[in-house]
């Protein structure tokens, strides 16, 4: 299972969910986020969960990845 | 509940705040009002010589500071900018001239309706559909584009400017600097500290939780997500509580503090308000928030706010109580042709691409 990776770097809310979503409605399967802000980590981490995927954070110098996966 | 606990108490906090403001001295509805407050200060600082709104408000310099704080206490302070920042300006700007068409920010709509004033349903229906239309352009692919990190030192510039501020009336008039209001709206106002400690608390929860009601109504309509909109709906119940039990409750259209019937405009208003918001990513209160925390693109929206309240006194665009100006009339018609083309000229194709396997979405979009 290969997951897409979205680079929402830099961009404030709503895109970096926005792009989560058109990520996970192209590929169901899983979406691996970058943001760089901590409220885009939390939307993405909400929107994660209300979507019904399970959802790591990986924090590193100020960046976030998040991993949704099934 | 679980997550959703600290947005509720602290829509709770801002309504119990809001309706104790009116009581210390503020106008009635008008506990707390982003787009008021700045109008006032844009007055205060004479910017504008509309003599009954002019009065720094200390609640605008404590949520600054609130915010401020709190985010560099919990380390995320964050100096950032550069996502167009002029288109930034020109949307704070019209956001202004919407709202003083209304008289009021979405944060005084949900404060309004919670004293019984209906005219406020027509600003918030034309609310919902300004979000609606900018929620089309989000789907088509609408960006301002990313930020960069900056120097720190650069947000610490707009707190910098709220302490002078806050110096220079706590000095009152002494100084002869300032403006204040002798009678009108602008003469109401609870003490400085009582105002500034409200701000405080409110910037700093507010910074927390993310409060924000173009965000509250946006989320619920693009991904069904309710968590913004539960604040929005604490802060509407326990201000209609508090309303109720000062005696400060009036149902009806007529005769509403601050505030006119023309149910149209009212319409119209708070359409380009929602409009050029959600473009911007969110409401006046959160746009101050973030330009506390460091969002330089947010200073900008701000001081947009700041010249489009100037504006909009100096040239008799805002409304008042007898009802809209014909100029402000023109201003916010002209405000949706500006609108309009800055959300389809900042339409990103390439962020649309349809994505097949293994591919990534460069979100970057140069």
């Amino acid at each position: 299972m290969k997951l897409l990776e979205i680079d929402a770097r830099g961009r404030s809310c709503p895109e970096p969910v926005l792009l989560t979503k058109k990520g996970v409605e192209n590929n169901p399967s899983g979406v691996k986020v970058m943001v760089d802000n901590t409220t885009a980590k939390e939307n993405v981490k909400r929107f994660g969960k209300n979507a019904g995927y399970k959802v790591e954070v990986e924090e590193k110098d100020g960046e976030y990845i998040l991993i949704l996966s099934k | 509940m679980g997550e959703k606990k600290w947005i509720i108490l602290n829509g709770i906090v801002v309504g119990l705040i809001a309706v104790m403001l009116v009581f210390f001295g503020n106008p009635v509805n008008m506990g707390l009002c982003i787009v008021c407050f700045i109008r006032d200060i844009a007055g205060g600082v004479g910017l504008h010589r509309a003599e009954v709104v002019q009065y720094v408000r200390p609640e605008i310099i404590g949520i600054v500071l609130g915010a401020f704080l709190m985010a560099l206490g919990k380390k995320e302070y964050s100096a950032r900018g550069g996502s167009s920042p002029f288109t930034r300006f020109v949307l704070g700007f019209i956001v202004i001239i919407g709202a003083l068409m209304f008289l009021g920010c979405p944060l005084r709509m949900v404060l309004r309706l919670a004293g019984g004033d209906l005219n406020a349903l027509f600003g918030l229906i034309g609310f919902v559909a300004g979000i609606g239309l900018g929620i089309v352009f989000l789907n088509k692919g609408f960006t301002l584009k990313r930020t960069y990190s900056m120097n720190k030192y650069e947000g610490y510039l707009l707190p910098a400017i709220n302490v002078i501020l806050l110096i220079l009336l706590i000095s009152g008039t002494a100084t002869g600097i300032l403006f204040f209001s002798k009678t009108g709206p602008g003469s109401k106002h609870a003490p400085i500290i009582i105002a500034l400690i409200a701000g405080l608390i409110v910037g700093g929860f507010a910074q927390r939780t993310r409060l924000c009601m173009v965000g509250g109504i946006r989320d619920l309509i693009m991904f069904k997500d309710s968590y913004l909109i539960s604040g929005f709906i604490a802060i509407f119940v326990t201000a209609l509580i508090g309303n109720l039990v000062l005696g400060y409750f009036k149902l009806g259209f007529a005769a509403q503090a601050v505030a006119h019937t023309d149910g149209l405009w009212n319409f119209l208003g708070m359409a380009l308000a929602g409009f050029a918001s959600v473009l911007l990513g969110g409401c006046p209160l959160r746009q101050l928030i973030l330009s506390g925390e460091g969002n330089i693109d947010s200073v900008v929206t701000v001081m947009g706010m700041l010249v489009g309240a100037a504006f909009a006194h100096n040239f008799k665009l805002a409304s008042s109580a007898k009802g809209p100006t014909p100029y402000g009339k023109i201003a916010v018609l002209l405000g949706f042709v500006v609108v309009f083309a800055i959300a389809y000229l900042n339409i990103d194709n390439s962020v649309n691409i349809k994505v097949k396997g293994d591919v990534k979405i460069e979100a970057s979009g140069n």
